[in-house]
């Protein structure tokens, strides 16, 4: 083993890690894909999963992504808690009979012994308000430490999935950290290198979250961004309405087309509305009340976005009808 | 006798529905059964975290065989008969049947049916795929590439394979022919996810208990429980400490495992310095571990340790010491949240996180957290007198109640509400009944939840359960059959149980009133219904205490009945006195009257409701009776008004000797029109002098 692949071991560098997880899945026919560029609160938003979840067709995917919760911004105070983190997720749709094994065996590749580590599946069943979805699954224990969560979709945007897709997330930073053996997120070895040429994860985020935590609790100009929510509404919807079939412009040429010509730029206005409310929610600027009627009103978009999504082709132009 | 062995073997079921799922399997398939005329000798279902499984002994190998005759039409009927009656009874000709002689109707065509009984295994086979497919799971989900047709399988997590062998226990067995959904099913289970996960044949139960056990799975929940708290014990003695049992967590841990292995973990001493609730609502609520108690501090008071037990599902082969030091990790960093939580909390006073309240909804249609807790302040300050309570610090403490609402504590752990005010409270150098009271103001929670008696937390906590009852009730909001989302009914009868408790005079009606004023409201519309819904309420508990409910509505029969110690001192009075001879024929004799009275006055169109006439009292037994009525009546009256019940009834057991005399002597329809009237008058004062300590016509017979 050469010098650089001794760096690049899971139990030795954040980034190994990622490598790792990739590498792993990769050999499970995923796409490895890379992280969507918008902010979004969970790896579930991106529409590889979101979107891709919807529909007959088979998808396999992983990829790794930032998520962003600026209430969770502890000024790098915190050695456990962050505002940008990473997740690594996978969805496989269907899921396949043996996705707990492939889940154990995926630990396996990062370096956790199940001989000596005391690995548990213990209830925990997922909901995202937002995204009208929910789905069974656990909170995966390693040591009594919650590593990842396994969900098996049963609906998103609202729609019985069918079939169901499994998704996996691992909590890139806390597994690293328990592989790593460090206490506190920003100790974590990022390369692998020791000496001059370590770096580490608070080299490169603890300026950013001291920075963004200012600005998610204090600065965020909240009457922008209450605009930016409403703009983000309205074109989402007006995107929707722009992208349904119909002689619409002069680039169409086939009026009888049933497809949907936009759901996934519509998405992506949901995911911004969806990043904007976490943002004022974070200023506290959304009392009790007024929170359960944003929430619901980004879950509306993704509803509509998930049903246009549903009579592309990617989406399997299915006829079916949404779930009660 | 043959046995069925029924194994159901899928990925993990959450803890909390195992117990209920294996009694669910035994009951359905049992009743099945039976229903089919299928009776069994026993039957016995088990739950790991990856199986439900059930034994059935002692079934038949088949069903019993049915014979039936059935009678047909006479020999020589017409054709059309015949052929109907050989229709029905399923035969080709009249060979088949039989011709039996009667001597009156002559001779006539029996058909003698025999349906021999089933298999027994065909049975299941039928009945077992039905149960799988409706199985009631709380939640339950579709799962893989059989997701993509609607009505695919539903199970609480992915169903893998079945175990489904039926047969005598000398001879093999046979898989239950049934199919579903492409689960596996036949004599094939698997042990323990990482200590033996290879395949394991089994063929019946005798064999599939050891076959587990060798395998690293205890198929008994009970039995893993024993063994968690035998092991649990004993790391808890060895080191000199005492386990803190917490039968809840035994059982959902006892859910988590397949192979129970008990260990034990430390933490830094200096947590200790966090109240011991937090430490084990810490270590409970996140880590599912049990705490310890050590030996006593300094002043006496109980101390936990700073050590912990865990329970993991593995022989590891390091001997455990990983996976302690993974658990002490994640106890590390979970206590060092609560220590920091403890620490910030401490530096905002209580008064000063009010202001927060204000922007957090109660509910839509009854304002915020803020105007609630003025709504209790002023309220508890009304009542404080009432109870005993110093009103300035029953005032204060319900202002400081909800405080701890917005700590980062309660945030994190919802549970802690109240002990952590209570905490804070003292902290800050609030009086010890203010702080007490933070924390009991939410109590009793249920039926056998402990009832303040400090007077301080009498009043918020009845001031706390009024204000929401009646805004409830204000806003329409009632609980209906098995729904009661704002857990109204608890706090009705936690108002029953804090008056009772402390003996306290509440005029419910006033205090409705004055919690309605509160919300900006008349209590006009609704305080007659909210008055009943207590009534029901103190029914349901004084039944439960072994009261008879005949007598409550007896009492709350009488107008006003609006205090609760009143009603049940009247109803404990009345049913001592009922118990009494002077007590059961006076209720006869009253009873009596009223039915006379109820008769004649229907009879008649009219009401005798006039006061007897001294004059008209021709026999020695009226006039009797009508001074004892007199007598007693004003007396019990003066009793009821001294609130001396027993006195009351006393007065009237005076009545007894007269009524029964009157009763024997005296014809009450006489003749004389006149005579007649004033006797009926006379019964109507019997019913009115009763009706001073209850409505008796609304008392049941004897042992009713």
């Amino acid at each position: 083993m050469t010098a650089t692949d001794a760096d690049l071991q899971p139990t030795r560098s954040f980034q190994g890690l990622i490598l790792t997880l990739q590498r792993f899945w990769a050999a499970q026919g995923c796409v490895i894909l890379q992280p969507y560029d918008m902010e979004v609160g969970a790896g579930t938003f991106h529409p590889a999963t979101t979107l891709r979840a919807l529909g007959p067709k088979p998808w396999k995917a992983a990829y790794v992504q930032p998520s962003r919760r600026p209430k969770d911004g502890r000024y790098g105070e915190n050695p456990n808690r962050l505002q940008h983190y990473y997740q690594f997720q996978v969805i496989l749709k269907p899921n396949p009979p043996n996705l707990q094994e492939l889940y154990l065996d995926s630990l396996k590749a990062i370096g956790v012994d199940l001989g000596l580590h005391d690995i548990r599946f213990v209830e925990d069943d997922w909901e995202s308000p937002t995204l009208g979805a929910w789905g069974l699954g656990w909170e995966c224990w390693c040591d009594g430490m919650e590593v990842s969560q396994f969900t098996y979709f049963q609906q998103v945007a609202g729609f019985e999935c069918s079939p169901v897709a499994g998704e996996l997330t691992y909590g890139l930073e806390r597994l690293a950290m328990y592989v790593q053996g460090v206490e506190n997120v920003y100790d974590l070895n990022f390369n692998g290198r020791e000496g001059d040429e370590k770096v580490t994860y608070g080299d490169v985020f603890l300026q950013a979250e001291q920075e963004y935590s200012r600005h998610n609790f204090e600065a965020a100009d909240t009457e922008m961004l209450f605009r930016q929510f409403r703009d983000a509404e309205a074109a989402c919807r007006a995107y929707l309405k722009a992208g349904e079939p119909g002689p619409v412009g002069e680039a169409d040429r086939q009026s009888n087309d049933p497809r949907h010509r936009m759901a996934q730029p519509a998405y992506d206005q949901c995911i911004k509305a969806s990043h904007v409310f976490n943002l004022l929610d974070a200023r506290g600027v959304i009392s009790v009340t007024e929170r359960q009627s944003y929430i619901l009103r980004v879950r509306e978009l993704a509803k509509a976005c998930g049903e246009a999504w549903r009579r592309t082709d990617a989406g399997g132009l299915a006829g079916i009808v949404p779930a009660a | 006798m043959p046995d069925l062995l029924l194994e159901l073997f899928s990925e993990e079921i959450p803890a909390r529905m195992q117990r209920r799922a294996a009694e669910d399997l035994r009951k359905l398939v049992t009743d099945a059964l039976v229903e089919r005329g299928f009776l069994y000798e026993g039957a016995k279902a088990f739950a790991t975290p990856r199986r439900l499984a059930l034994h059935v002994a002692g079934l038949p190998a088949r069903g019993q065989d049915v014979r039936e005759e059935r009678k047909g039409p006479r020999v020589g009927a017409p054709e059309g008969a015949i052929q109907g009656f050989l229709k029905s009874a399923g035969l080709a000709s009249l060979d088949e049947a039989t011709i039996v002689s009667d001597p009156k109707k002559g001779e006539f065509y029996v058909a003698v049916i025999e349906r021999p009984g089933r298999e027994t295994i065909e049975v299941l086979a039928e009945i077992l795929p039905a149960i799988i497919k409706s199985f009631p799971w709380p939640k339950s989900m579709r799962w893989g590439a059989a997701s993509r047709e609607p009505g695919s399988l539903r199970w609480v997590r992915p169903l893998h394979s079945i175990v489904a062998s039926f047969g005598p226990e000398t001879e093999t067995p046979e898989v239950v022919p049934f199919a579903i959904d492409g689960v596996e099913i036949g004599f094939t289970t698997r042990g323990h996810r990482f200590l033996a996960p290879q395949a394991i044949e089994v063929r019946r139960f005798a064999d599939y208990l050891p076959a587990l056990e060798r395998a690293f799975v205890v198929l008994d929940a009970d039995r893993r429980k024993d063994i968690i708290l035998h092991d649990a014990r004993d790391l808890a003695f060895a080191r000199g400490l005492d386990l803190v049992e917490d039968e809840g967590l035994l059982e959902e841990v006892a859910g988590l495992v397949e192979w129970p292995v008990t260990l034990m973990g430390a933490f830094d001493e200096r947590f200790l310095s966090i109240p011991p609730e937090v430490i084990r609502a810490t270590i409970r609520a996140n880590q599912k571990c049990f705490v310890l108690r050590g030996a006593p501090g300094p002043d006496g008071r109980e101390r936990l340790a700073n050590a912990f037990i865990l329970v993991s599902n593995l022989v590891a082969s390091d001997g455990g010491a990983a996976i302690v030091a993974g658990n002490e990790r994640v106890v590390r960093a979970r206590l060092s949240d609560a220590a920091f939580f403890w620490e910030t909390d401490r530096k905002v006073k209580l008064e000063d996180r009010l202001p927060r309240l204000d922007t957090i909804v109660f509910h839509e249609k009854l304002g915020t957290q803020g105007a609630r807790v003025a709504r209790i302040a002023s309220l508890a300050r009304a009542l404080a007198p009432v109870v005993g309570a110093n009103p300035d610090l029953a005032e204060r403490a319900a202002r400081l109640a909800k405080a701890d609402l917005v700590t980062e504590m309660v945030g994190e752990f919802p549970e802690l509400q109240g002990l952590m005010g209570r905490y804070y409270a003292a902290e800050q150098g609030e009086d010890p009944t203010v702080a007490a009271a933070i924390e009991e103001h939410y109590k009793p929670l249920g039926p056998s939840d402990r009832v303040p008696s400090g007077p301080v937390s009498v009043a918020v906590a009845l001031a706390d359960k009024l204000d929401t009852l009646v805004g409830f009730w204000a806003i329409d909001e009632k609980p209906t059959g098995s729904k009661d989302p704002y857990a109204l009914r608890r706090a009705a009868l936690g108002v029953i149980r804090l008056v009772l408790a402390s003996e306290a005079r509440i005029s419910l009606r006033a205090q409705i009133a004055t919690a309605a004023s509160g919300h900006g409201r008349d209590s006009g519309a609704f305080a007659e219904d909210l008055l009943a819904f207590f009534a029901d309420r103190l029914k349901v508990y004084l039944r439960d205490q072994g009261a008879r409910h005949d007598l409550i509505d007896a009492v709350f029969a009488l107008p006003g009945q609006d205090d609760l110690l009143m009603v049940v001192r009247r109803v404990e009075a009345l049913g001592r006195f009922l118990d009494t001879e002077d007590g059961k024929n006076l209720l006869a004799g009253s009873r009596r009257a009223a039915n006379i009275l109820r008769i004649e006055e229907k009879k008649d169109g009219r009401a005798y409701d006039a006061a007897p006439d001294p004059a008209l009292l021709s026999l020695p037994e009226e006039a009797a009776l009508a001074d004892a009525l007199r007598s007693a009546g004003a007396e019990a009256g003066r009793a009821v008004a001294a609130e001396d019940f027993e006195g009351a009834m006393r007065a009237l057991s005076a009545l007894r000797a007269p009524v029964d005399a009157f009763f024997d002597t005296v014809t009450v329809n006489a003749d004389d029109a006149r005579l007649r009237a004033n006797r009926l008058a006379l019964l109507h004062a019997l019913r009115a002098a009763t009706r001073e300590v209850a409505d008796f016509s609304r008392i049941g017979g004897e042992g009713r």
